[in-house]
């Protein structure tokens, strides 16, 4: 492929790795020293160039992701604290406070009002979907997805 | 007056493949996931950043929209390539670009300087080719 390696090529590979690294660990205690320190590069350098690219600071982005994945945890009907252990917070009044200076309410709140979606979903599914791909699939047929689930 | 667009559709060969992808690997969010009947299903992801842009992840399946000899159609011309639908952006194509590589995407063009902009290609699991681009900085 034409192209394919461009100017500091190992530079992105090593932040793109530290940033998989905490797409998949970051349930657990992380050391952002050590992901430094496997990316090769010194704290401050690493940091930097992290910020660069993700626009977040490896920390911020590790809290961006534990709250994106508890947000995912609260859909479901596990209580908070269990999600707040799950997703690597120690302590569930800080997580709630995170979470609710990020998102803008509470993580219980938020739960409820997921399922409070997911439940109009399960219901009426048709008030969630544009008439026109509903009638191309010939689901505004009286009940038609409904019987067929009966 | 049109002021948005709020929903877009594209034909997928199997959505619960298409839901790994978009979500897993794009990292694109559920936006609706609703069963309608045997064999059927509503599923729209968003782009991380895009919660109101409701991408429609429609099966490709004999019925209401496709006759038999349609569907065999279509679904030929999706696995063929022949659809692109769009253009994503992100912040930093290259850092996205390896990062997209190493979970698997199939990129058929890798990040280049054009007169437009600096642009990749990528195809999704079905066939369907996007641009991605990065946002000016």
């Amino acid at each position: 492929m034409q192209g394919e390696i461009y100017p500091k090529v190992y530079l992105y590979r090593r932040i793109v790795k530290a940033k998989l690294f905490i797409d998949e660990h970051f349930a657990e205690n992380i050391d952002l020293d050590n992901i430094a320190d496997e990316a090769f590069f010194s704290k401050f350098h690493f940091m930097r160039l992290f910020k660069r690219t993700y626009t977040k600071t490896p920390h911020q982005y590790l809290t961006t992701v534990r709250i994106e994945k508890s947000k995912l945890l609260l859909q479901t009907d596990l209580p908070v604290a269990e999600v707040c252990y799950a997703v690597g917070f120690d302590s569930v009044s800080s997580f709630s406070g995170l979470f609710k200076r990020i998102t803008g309410t509470t993580p219980s709140a938020y739960q409820q009002e997921r399922q409070r979606i997911s439940e109009g979903i399960k219901a009426a599914p048709l008030k969630f979907i544009p008439n026109c791909f509903a009638e191309s699939n010939g689901w505004t047929k009286k009940s038609n997805f409904q019987e067929a689930e009966a | 007056m049109i002021t948005r667009l709020n929903h877009v559709s594209i034909f997928v060969l199997d959505q619960d493949s298409a839901h790994d992808f978009y979500v897993n690997k794009l990292g694109f969010k559920v936006h609706t996931d609703a069963p309608m009947g045997p064999g059927a299903r509503w599923l729209t992801v968003c782009p991380p950043e895009q919660p109101d842009l409701e991408i429609a992840l429609m099966a490709i399946s004999e019925g209401m929209m496709f006759t038999k000899d349609s569907a065999q159609a279509m679904r030929e011309l999706v696995s063929k390539g022949t659809f692109g639908f769009g253009v994503f952006e992100c912040n930093d194509l290259l850092a996205t670009y390896e990062e997209l590589k190493a979970k698997g995407v199939e990129f058929t063009k890798a990040p280049k300087q054009e007169f437009y902009g600096f642009e990749a290609l990528f195809k999704d699991d079905s066939g369907n080719w996007f641009s991605l681009g990065q946002k000016a900085k």
